[in-house]
């Protein structure tokens, strides 16, 4: 029997659901709002919610002073660049995983995730050497490099739980068939799993995009993306609130965007395989 | 061709033997069923012909050569799954054309077979649809489509008919029979139905454990199963086996009779017993006889029409020509 729900429940759930979302989302509408007040208004106690000046001053002032289309195309080619060449690794990777399992696929998958683990830190001092060995600091191409590594164990994982859920047998097919390896992994694998790998570039470009320790300590003046656009507003100037807010709302708003059009993709494709 | 040889191919996982040493040969354009109980081994024993899994030791012929180490596309065998193993995002043209794409087949040789496939299928008006929008039978056609379009030197079913109903699947076995008489290729055919493999086979080969208990057409099995196994196996209802002292009166272990070969009387017959279950299938009765002093159950195949009914005595017959004796090993005494 499905289980009974009485109107005052359903408005009660609806409210603390809402509580919830709006706490979560409270931070960000704050830097939105601050972004439009003036710099006294940003820090006026007590805070101002709505019955400000509204200005696009910070907005002006912060086009004038960054070059926020380089930025922006840092931050494109870093997101877009790590998870590509994460796929096209983790792809072969998690089918073998998946397909071919030898009795230590699990402990190679729990290695793989261990690395998530160690606090990025630990490894700054070693990875800044070999960048400047290699003449990679403050490059795209380095920056893509590392956080594809970043995001790989995560990108595997994703995978190898979408291919989990294809019949093999489909893929035996195939070999009968006359597939070559690379022929099953494009004509068979890949079209059935579209949705899983459409999921996993979202979710991988979103954590590429927000990445701050590496892209702020690998990073000056080249090849930084929209994270140091937005340090560069919590400088040794002094705090000025409102710009700071316009640099992040500008940061944040491409990725806002592509999520909020892709919403039903990312939670279909996260929920795979829970819901039959 | 498709001539098919098994020279003491063994196969084990890990330290589990599926399959121990064993031989088999599969003549050219014979449809060839292998039955058992689950976990005999039959369907590994496929799979290592289609070179899905790898033989740990021993030799796969196919038309004489060698391919115990070729890859599956090589052996020219084409497969019919259990679960279908459509391609679920193609279309039913372009999964039917897919094993010709691989094999480099020109559009125009293409779409003749596939035409020609389709038809023969009842496929036709389905062509532009993906397999998603099927029925269980339809997806099975469109699966053996996908298998005939490579004109392969054998085809290889595992289970294919298991996961339709009952009705679609005597259809379905009518068809893949036809198919066989039309094609004239080799087929071997796993199943743990026996009545499949009875109604379908040539050359039935019965398998427990990995081992081959006996090789023969559908009658030979029937008349004389080499033992008790091969004996219970085949044969619906099965056959009913005696031990003690009746069995020791006819010098057996054991002594099997089939139910169609017992006739049951009201009034007088060798053996006496009570009626339990009567199943009526209308052409037939069968009636499960407890009390006989026998065994615990013997069951009688009678007329549809016969009118004892539950509780009542019954007098039984066995046509003492179709005994079958075994020793204590289980084996058939001539």
């Amino acid at each position: 029997m499905a289980r009974a729900v009485t109107p005052q429940r359903k408005i009660i759930n609806t409210a603390a659901a809402w509580a919830v979302g709006l706490a979560i989302f409270f931070p960000i509408l704050w830097t939105i709002l601050t972004s439009f007040k003036t710099e006294a208004q940003a820090i006026a106690d007590p805070p101002i919610f709505l019955g400000f000046d509204w200005t696009l001053e910070n907005y002006k002032v912060v086009m004038e002073r960054s070059d926020y289309a380089k930025y922006l195309w840092n931050s494109i080619i870093i997101a877009g660049g790590s998870t590509l060449l994460g796929v096209i690794i983790a792809v072969p990777a998690a089918w073998s995983m998946a397909f071919v399992p030898s009795r230590r696929t699990k402990d190679i998958l729990m290695w793989m995730l261990s690395t998530k683990m160690l606090p990025a830190v630990g490894v700054l001092y070693p990875i800044y050497l070999l960048f400047i060995k290699l003449g990679i600091l403050d490059s795209q191409i380095g920056l893509v490099i590392v956080l594809m590594l970043i995001n790989l164990p995560i990108i595997v994982w994703m995978l190898y739980t979408y291919f989990k859920e294809i019949p093999g047998e489909i893929l035996e097919a195939a070999r009968m068939d006359g597939a070559t390896l690379k022929e099953e992994v494009i004509y068979i694998l890949t079209p059935m799993a579209v949705p899983g790998i459409a999921s996993t570039i979202l979710l991988n470009v979103i954590l590429a995009w927000n990445e701050a320790f590496w892209t702020l300590n690998l990073t000056a003046a080249k090849a930084a993306p929209l994270t140091a656009f937005i340090a560069s507003y919590s400088s040794p100037e002094g705090l000025f609130y409102a710009k700071l807010s316009a640099a992040s709302t500008m940061a944040i708003a491409p990725i806002l965007i592509l999520g909020w059009f892709s919403q039903k993709q990312l939670v279909s494709g996260l929920t795979f395989g829970a819901v039959k | 061709m498709g001539r098919i040889t098994l020279d003491k191919v063994t196969k084990s996982f890990g330290d589990t033997n599926v399959i121990p040493p064993l031989d088999l040969t599969i003549n050219d354009g014979e449809f060839v069923v292998f039955v058992g109980p689950s976990g005999c081994g039959k369907s590994t024993l496929l799979r290592l012909i289609a070179g899905l899994e790898d033989v740990s030791s021993g030799q796969i012929r196919i038309d004489g050569e060698d391919a115990t180490n070729l890859a599956p596309a090589k052996r020219k065998l084409a497969m019919v799954f259990q679960s279908y193993a459509l391609y679920p995002h193609m279309s039913v043209r372009k999964n039917i054309a897919f094993p010709m794409k691989m094999a480099g087949v020109d559009e125009a040789e293409q779409k003749k077979r596939i035409e020609a496939a389709a038809k023969a299928l009842n496929l036709t008006d389905y062509l532009d649809r993906r397999p998603g929008q099927l029925s269980g039978g339809q997806r099975q056609r469109v699966a053996i489509g996908r298998a005939i379009v490579r004109e392969p030197s054998a085809f290889l079913f595992d289970e294919p008919l298991s996961n339709l109903d009952a009705a679609l699947r005597v259809n379905m076995r009518l068809e893949i029979s036809e198919l066989h008489n039309q094609l004239k290729t080799t087929m071997i055919y796993v199943t743990h139905d026996q009545v499949e493999a009875m109604t379908m086979a040539d050359k039935i080969v019965v398998l427990r454990a990995g081992h081959i208990e006996q090789v023969g057409s559908p009658l030979e099995l029937y008349r004389e199963p080499r033992n008790k196994f091969v004996a219970g196996f085949i044969g619906s209802p099965k056959m009913n086996f005696i031990e003690g002292s009746v069995a020791a009166q006819h010098g057996a272990h054991t002594i099997g009779i089939r139910p169609e070969h017992i006739t049951a009387s009201e009034t007088a017959g060798l053996w006496q017993g009570v009626v339990g279950v009567a199943e009526h299938l209308g052409s037939d009765t069968f009636l499960h006889v407890h009390n006989t002093g026998l065994t615990d159950t013997i069951t009688v195949r009678v007329n549809g029409e016969f009118g004892l009914r539950h509780g009542d005595t019954v007098y039984l017959n066995p046509e003492m020509d179709k005994l079958h004796k075994f020793d204590a090993q289980g084996l058939r005494i001539a």
